[in-house]
């Protein structure tokens, strides 16, 4: 993103000075931006392919090796350390026996028999009562049918498993993020301590703590709900935090004028007006679980990311796309009941309802027990237990799914291919060579020195760290590469973002068609993206950046809709009464105006790429995620992958800071409005 | 007028870093307000304000926005920590108290009712008015009981079980109205309570604010922007501007001898034969004036003796606790009306 910047900018300062009259000095800003840009082209013309630091794949440094042997070391002093002992291992089974409760209930039980303990019409019918009791009966259908239809594609098993998981994972998160984000919404200095570590939580890409969590947890299912709990509890903690936080000012003078305890304000005033925010943070909890939890297929969590991996690896795009399909349905059931309960928790929503609360919870009994009835059945029942073989038709999806894309990747082969190496040869690898040839001092003081431009000594400091971390872990090359397609793909979503954010930010219409597909493209989980890119693509690194780009592009959409549409009715008529054409009212009013929007779309955008990005090393993006992956799967690399992790961290917090720095005001207008106060 | 209900001392709130010694620095709080801010950065929005409030006396504060009046009424029950003086109530002083006793004070003292009326939307109109109440512990039956009362008091009887957003402003301020009186305090504050209202509306909550002062005798303090209101609700004014008081006084003193040019601005459109009593406009008795022409009191609003004065063949006597000071006749209540016009 930086590099980018310096290479536009410069430029475009300098043109604009050289046409004006000297109204404005060139900024010191522009000019070291400029000097960077200019060091780095030269240097890497007279320089490039020197100290690249470069490290082939299966080549460890000293450092991955100390880290496999701490690797042994667990492994050999799990059962006797007393820290593993007391803390690590309780810990560890205490969370299993809630997953296994809910994993034998609903996936499969103990017996070996992969029949869940209350069958699969147990199952549909008290998840679907579930659904009914917490949102209405149209979730409910929406419930049963999925479920239905998971049997179907054969997958009932692993669909139950992935529900499973995701449910210990949700309870976890609202057991440790509704009192935190209560605690952090009354009180400002809990909040001060935990924003920051929230903040870090959010940009560490959800594979980095795979492994140091296998390492101390073991792969299984309580690594991977204790990996799920990390990235899906910050949205709950945020939300419930702002919901108790944001009452409005004069309903909470009021209520202090009559003598309220703190207490008392937050049982009758805070939560209950909170309640909603409360419940969209489960919403987003949910959805954030359901996509880690697929992800954590790679620590041998059970479930359908585990049939994705494994279609991944064998490149079978029929058996991908038929558990994608899965995820996806499953996406949408937790999606609706989780919004449809936060409805029904909107204030004053009970007077809305059709039907009398009495008369629903009459229904509410009466279905109950059809459902215990359907348990009963279950249990007693082959048919109700197993999913019956005969209505399996996942044999035939994957089949024709297969032939489908074998298909397209022939027929289609003159575009896509054309369409892959013309991106991949015109822009990535020149980039990429960019990055990766530039002698890494020198690419080192480029940034810096663009650091210091925007964000002075402290973001500089910062970045140096991360640079440094970065080279002792041994893994500067990869993290170019990495670099390089994160950052193509985020140029490319920033385009993206721009062209449909105006469309959307200037036209309600626009606004009206993209939202719902933008809101449901944000809740699908990031691997259900590598699925049809794959189909087209083949297993390349282009796959990956455009399943990034896909993945980031609906946030970045939206953020920079949300910041035009927020420009004041006024100005926009100011700037129309006096004539301006639509181009210039979007380039000179409302682009302008949205700089923070935009610069925040770029910061998100650049996060969720970086994300998926790694996660496409699982079909052949190179760089850290390769090294993640590679990690995972073969113990002699423990250490690699471990560094590549770290590595990844380090990037994002790079990324992250210059991004909000790029975003801040520039220096000078900060000490002239200080100047101004005094 | 009994022993004043509160009487405020030397009160001031000064917002901005290091506000809390300006008060004791007799150089600074000398300042005025711009050259505060420009020499501390500190905004003082109450500046040393002293005054009393009867019991059952409606006390008006009135000025424009940012005079500082919305922070006073906040400060008697430390809604907003005042900097320093003293506020007292029944004899005891609300900066003193700790926050058990400010707690009570809120909950059974001096309730307020407020501009953007501050009703728990998830709450009906019956939960709303009995808030209060539950927030000091009464039963269920209790409050309902109670709240029912004041709902049919405050006008919304049948509106019980409806929510906030189902109602109009001016209902709404009814609700706020009533949860304020539920608790049964000695005293309301209100705080521009009418201003979001249209007129209308505001002149229905104004008659119905009189009309629930001569029933209840309820002690209240009255903020607003709007002279007219002031004038028409108030037994008492109090003119802010910068945090300091201007003038304190009976509608008719602002009027008839305003204490310098800000109000005598701010009092020149309103009607003076409205608001001015006979005793402003008297002349000595004449000569030529019969002993048995028709006597009126000194306390009469001028527009009320326009009737006699002009049925009446010669002057007319004006008395005052039961001795005649003077007299008036057609010219002088006809040049009252005349100014008011030359002014407007």
């Amino acid at each position: 993103m930086m590099s980018t910047l310096v290479r536009d900018r410069a430029p475009v300062q300098t043109s604009a000075n050289a046409l004006r009259p000297p109204r404005k000095r060139l900024s010191r800003r522009a000019v070291l931006l400029g000097a960077a840009g200019v060091l780095w082209l030269l240097g890497f013309l007279f320089l490039h392919g020197t100290s690249t630091l470069t490290l082939p794949a299966s080549e460890l440094t000293d450092l991955h090796r100390s880290l496999n042997q701490f690797n042994a070391w667990v492994a050999s002093n799990r059962a006797d350390n007393p820290v593993f002992q007391y803390v690590f291992t309780p810990f560890r089974s205490a969370v299993d026996s809630v997953a296994n409760l809910f994993t034998s209930t609903f996936a499969a039980s103990s017996t070996g028999l992969r029949l869940p303990e209350i069958g699969w019409l147990g199952t549909v019918g008290l998840l679907s009562w579930i659904a009914f009791a917490v949102g209405n009966a149209r979730v409910g259908l929406l419930t049963a049918a999925a479920f239905t239809f998971f049997g179907l594609q054969g997958l009932f098993t692993e669909a139950a498993y992935t529900f499973a998981l995701v449910l210990t994972a949700v309870l976890f998160s609202l057991l440790i993020g509704i009192p935190l984000g209560v605690l952090a919404g009354i009180s400002g200095r809990v909040s001060q301590v935990i924003t920051p570590v929230l903040d870090f939580m959010q940009i560490l890409p959800t594979f980095v703590y795979l492994a140091p969590l296998a390492l101390i947890f073991l792969i299984g299912p309580a690594s991977a709900v204790i990996a799920t709990v990390i990235y899906a509890v910050p949205p709950l903690i945020r939300l419930t935090a702002h919901g108790i936080r944001n009452i409005p000012e004069n309903t909470r003078e009021a209520s202090d004028s009559l003598g309220t305890t703190g207490f008392q304000r937050l049982l009758t005033l805070q939560l209950p007006l909170a309640r909603r925010t409360i419940v969209m943070g489960i919403n987003q909890s949910t959805m954030a679980a359901l996509s880690m939890v697929t992800i954590a297929a790679l620590i041998a969590a059970p479930g359908l990311g585990q049939v994705v991996v494994r279609a991944l690896q064998s490149l079978d795009v029929g058996t991908a796309v038929n558990a994608g399909l899965s995820i996806v349905l499953l996406a949408i059931v937790l999606d609706r009941v989780t919004t449809a309960a936060s409805r029904r928790a909107e204030p004053g929503a009970a007077r809305k309802r059709r039907i009398s609360r009495r008369s629903r919870y009459i229904l509410l009994a009466v279905s109950l027990v059809v459902v215990l009835v359907m348990v009963q059945l279950s249990r007693t029942m082959l048919w109700a237990a197993a999913f019956p073989k005969n209505l399996n038709f996942g044999p035939d999806i994957v089949s024709g799914v297969g032939a489908a894309s074998a298909w397209l990747q022939t027929n289609l082969s003159l575009f896509t291919v054309s369409f892959r190496e013309a991106l991949t040869n015109g822009i990535l690898n020149p980039f990429q060579s960019l990055l990766a040839d530039t002698p890494f001092y020198l690419l080192v003081a480029v940034v810096l020195v663009a650091a210091y431009a925007l964000g002075g000594w402290k973001l500089a400091l910062v970045t140096a760290s991360c640079l440094a971390a970065i080279i002792y872990l041994g893994l500067w090359s990869d993290a170019m590469v990495t670099l390089a397609s994160t950052l193509v793909a985020t140029a490319v979503v920033m385009v993206l973002g721009i062209i449909f954010g105006v469309a959307m930010g200037r036209s309600n219409k626009v606004d009206q068609i993209m939202r719902p597909m933008l809101d449901a493209g944000q809740t699908m989980p990031a691997f259900v993206y590598l699925v049809p890119f794959l189909g087209l693509f083949g297993a390349t690194r282009f796959t990956a950046i455009v399943a990034g780009i896909i993945y980031a592009a609906p946030v970045a959409i939206k953020i920079t809709a949300d910041g035009i549409a927020a420009i004041s009715p006024t100005v926009m008529e100011a700037a129309v009464s006096s004539g301006s054409t639509p181009w210039q009212v979007i380039t000179k009013v409302q682009l302008p105006m949205a700089r923070k929007s935009l610069a925040l779309a770029a910061n998100q955008g650049l996060i969720y790429v970086l994300a998926m990005v790694v996660v496409g090393a699982l079909v052949g993006a190179g760089g850290l995620g390769y090294d993640v992956v590679a990690g995972f799967v073969q113990s002699s690399l423990f250490g690699k992958g471990l560094a590549a992790g770290l590595a990844i961290v380090f990037l994002g917090i790079l990324l992250d800071r210059i991004t909000q720095a790029a975003a801040a005001d520039p220096v000078r207008k900060i000490r002239s409005a200080k100047s101004s106060a005094h | 007028m009994s022993s004043p209900d509160i009487s405020v001392r030397n009160l001031w709130k000064v917002f901005g870093p290091g506000g809390e010694k300006i008060p004791k620095n007799p150089e600074l709080s000398s300042l005025s307000s711009g050259e505060l801010l420009e020499r501390t950065g500190c905004n003082a929005a109450v500046r040393d304000m002293n005054f009393d409030v009867a019991k059952g006396e409606v006390f008006v504060v009135m000025g424009l926005s940012g005079s500082g009046k919305s922070t006073l009424i906040r400060c008697l029950t430390r809604l907003i920590e005042p900097t320093s003086g003293s506020v007292l109530v029944d004899g005891k002083d609300v900066l003193d108290a700790g926050t058990t006793e400010l707690r009570e004070l809120r909950r059974r003292k001096m309730s307020m009712v407020f501009q953007h009326f501050g009703l728990l939307p998830h709450r009906t109109v019956l939960d709303n008015v009995s808030y209060g109440l539950q927030i000091r512990g009464a039963s269920k039956n209790e409050r309902y009981a109670k709240s029912r009362e004041i709902i049919e008091l405050v006008g919304l009887k049948g509106y019980e079980q409806h929510f906030p957003d189902q109602l109009s402003g001016g209902m709404q301020q009814r609700v706020g109205l009533g949860r304020a009186l539920a608790g049964d305090p000695d005293t309301i504050l209100f705080d521009e309570p009418f201003s979001a209202l249209d007129p209308l509306i505001r002149r229905d909550m104004q008659a119905e604010v009189i009309r629930l002062h001569k029933e209840m005798g309820k002690t209240m303090v009255f903020v607003t922007h709007d002279l007219s209101e002031a004038l028409k609700l108030g037994d008492r004014i109090l003119i802010m501007r910068n945090g300091e008081t201007v003038q304190c006084g009976t509608g008719d003193d602002l009027v008839g001898s305003p204490a310098d040019k800000y109000i005598a601005d701010f009092v020149s459109e309103v009607p003076r034969a409205d608001v001015l009593t006979l005793k402003w406009i008297t002349n000595p008795v004449a000569l030529g004036t019969p002993g048995d022409a028709p006597v009126l009191s000194a306390g009469t609003i001028i527009r009320d003796a326009i009737p006699t004065v002009m049925n009446s063949s010669c002057p007319v006597l004006v008395e005052d606790s039961g001795r005649i000071t003077g007299q008036i006749d057609r010219d002088s209540i006809l040049s009252v009306i005349r100014s008011t016009e030359v002014a407007a």
